[in-house]
């Protein structure tokens, strides 16, 4: 019972989390879906500090090559989505220009 | 210290979701980028904090390799490879959730793990697997590794079924274990993720491509938000959760641009059957009408209005800079350009926007479909470059089409129907389409790109 109870806070963040999520993205025009979704592709790189809480997890104790290995490649695969995501992004949005804001 | 750090992340959390809501509008879209990206940073910090910089040279290690790997890809990348970059990333994304699951856990192998983290971890290991191994054939198959087009066997939806069967069984003995089984039993649950991972994308292809990409980047966001509840962190479930919920609106979106549920694009095989039916049905060559790039200039030239509708044809051809030089010489001539925009055009939601923008046509030119077919009826030419089935009339009333249903964009209601094509090959679906038939349609064979740049020298020389 006591797990149960321990999971009404997160489970209250997420349900909150899935409606901004739908109320904020629903307004982003179609011109917008593809930078959308590289900006949305950069922020669940946000595993990356998953990763490293798990690397604290395993070097505060025993390690062995292995596990160590697994542990780097999270990290590395996390931050090629954190930094290749958010560095597409701002190049795709580099190329929506204000000209022709006014016509 | 540790709520200064609570405070931090959620700083990070504010700066994401204000970031996404700026992406609403293309003159605030590319601060909102940068707030998310400043978000990233405090979010990072204040983890690295928290752990206490334990493990660091491991940290470090992986950070900089995957910074490096991460930015030169993206920047190196040309625009019309895109979406199989996003596809990647995305793949990078749901590959560390499955990691971080596996490395879990081993750490608390046959310590303490209650029941709550027991379903998490094995939830996010699967869908992280499962979104690593579907992103990486998604990718071969947007670079042509591998074919682009569905691939399909007798008996594939029953395979299919078997390989999540497994994976449920395993993951319910995980879960009734605490994860106290043995390390085959975990092995082959992220075995059999991964293969689900690739058998579930292989029929996927063609046009549906768009349906696929957005679907992965909401698993690996709800792979992020359950590895949350995993290590206890409201940052990871925030984030998740918000990925989640934009990659479901964008799929969404799509298959109702398609008018087909979601279950028929991840199971249809969409024209690997249906399209050579119909082309047997429809029988014999179509009768069809080629033109020349100087007839095409003259029509475009002495327009009032002409509307340019680009497929992915116009992506391999890498013709989104010529379009532009073309949509220039007819415009100082006085004629109206459009574009107009199918939803799911191109391999991923919004691909022809990010193109043509990259050529520098001002995004106020680019009409959805829902704003571009009221203007074919008054336009002069609609010129299509490369797009295919989302111009196909069959669409409308030919209810043994595979398409049938799906909204198209009007180009035959335009005077004149001016159709860009490689050759008479047939469209991802497969599907024949009736509109190269019509009395107003013309067609100008050729590559995309060597095509509009003839017609923009034959236009300058009239």
């Amino acid at each position: 019972m006591n797990e149960l109870a321990s999971l009404v806070e997160p489970l209250t963040v997420l349900v909150l989390a899935i409606f901004v999520g739908f109320e904020v993205i629903s307004k982003v025009p179609t011109t917008l879906h593809t930078p959308l979704m590289s900006a949305t592709n950069a922020i669940h790189g946000i595993v990356l500090a998953g990763a490293i809480v798990i690397c604290a997890q395993l070097f505060a104790g025993q390690h062995g090559t292995l596990l160590v290995t697994l542990a780097v490649a999270a990290v590395t695969l996390g931050a090629i989505n954190v930094f290749g995501g958010f560095a597409v992004t701002e190049r795709m949005l580099q190329m929506f220009r204000r000209r022709g804001d006014g016509k | 210290m540790s709520v200064a750090i609570d405070l931090a992340d959620l700083l990070a959390i504010a700066l994401f979701i204000y970031g996404l809501h700026e992406l609403n509008s293309p003159a605030t879209a590319r601060r909102g980028n940068r707030f998310a990206m400043v978000g990233m940073a405090i979010a990072l910090v204040g983890i690295v904090i928290r752990t206490g910089g334990i493990g660091w040279q491991a940290v470090a290690a992986g950070v900089a390799i995957g910074a490096v790997v991460g930015i030169v890809a993206a920047l190196k990348v040309k625009m019309t490879a895109m979406p199989q970059m996003v596809a990647l990333y995305n793949g990078a994304g749901g590959g560390a959730a499955a990691l971080i699951s596996t490395v879990e856990h081993y750490v608390v192998h046959g310590g303490a793990m209650n029941d709550v983290i027991a379903v998490s971890l094995v939830l996010s290991a699967i869908i992280g697997a499962v979104s690593f191994a579907g992103s990486l054939i998604a990718f071969l198959k947007l670079q042509e590794v591998m074919t682009g087009r569905p691939v399909t066997y007798p008996g594939q939806q029953v395979v299919n079924a078997l390989v999540l069967l497994g994976i449920l069984g395993l993951a319910v003995w995980f879960i009734v274990t605490l994860g106290v089984l043995p390390s085959w039993g975990y092995v082959a649950l992220l075995l059999g993720a991964l293969l689900l991972g690739v058998l579930f994308v292989l029929p996927i292809g063609g046009a549906d491509m768009p349906v696929v990409i957005s679907l992965l980047n909401s698993f690996t966001g709800v792979a992020v938000a359950i590895t949350g509840f995993e290590l206890g962190s409201n940052l990871l479930i925030i984030c998740g959760a918000l990925v989640g919920a934009s990659g479901t609106i964008l799929t969404v979106a799509m298959s109702r641009a398609m008018n087909r549920p979601l279950t028929n694009v991840l199971f249809g095989a969409f024209g690997a059957t249906g399209g050579m039916e119909v082309a047997a049905a429809g029988g014999g060559p179509q009768q069809i009408r080629s033109t020349s790039a100087d007839d095409v200039a003259v029509m475009l030239a002495y327009a009032a209005k002409v509307i340019f509708v680009p497929g992915y044809g116009m992506a391999v051809a890498q013709a989104q800079h010529s379009v532009k030089a073309l949509a220039d010489q007819l415009e100082k001539r006085g004629v109206k350009v459009l574009y107009a925009i199918h939803p799911v055009a191109g391999r991923m939601p919004g691909h022809m926007n990010v193109l043509l923008a990259e050529a520098n046509v001002p995004y106020n030119q680019l009409l959805d479909m829902d704003d571009a077919n009221p203007e074919f009826p008054t336009a002069d030419v609609a010129l299509v470059i490369g797009a295919n089935d989302v111009t196909n009339p069959a669409a409308r009333n030919v209810t043994s089409s595979p398409i049938y249903g799906m909204p198209i964009l009007d180009v035959d209601k335009a005077a004149n129907v001016v159709v860009l094509k490689r050759s008479m090959r047939s469209g991802f679906a497969g599907i024949e389409n009736p509109l190269y038939e019509m009395p107003n349609c013309s067609m100008l064979f050729g590559d995309a790109k060597a095509s509009i740049d003839a017609l923009t020298a034959a236009v300058k020389a009239l």
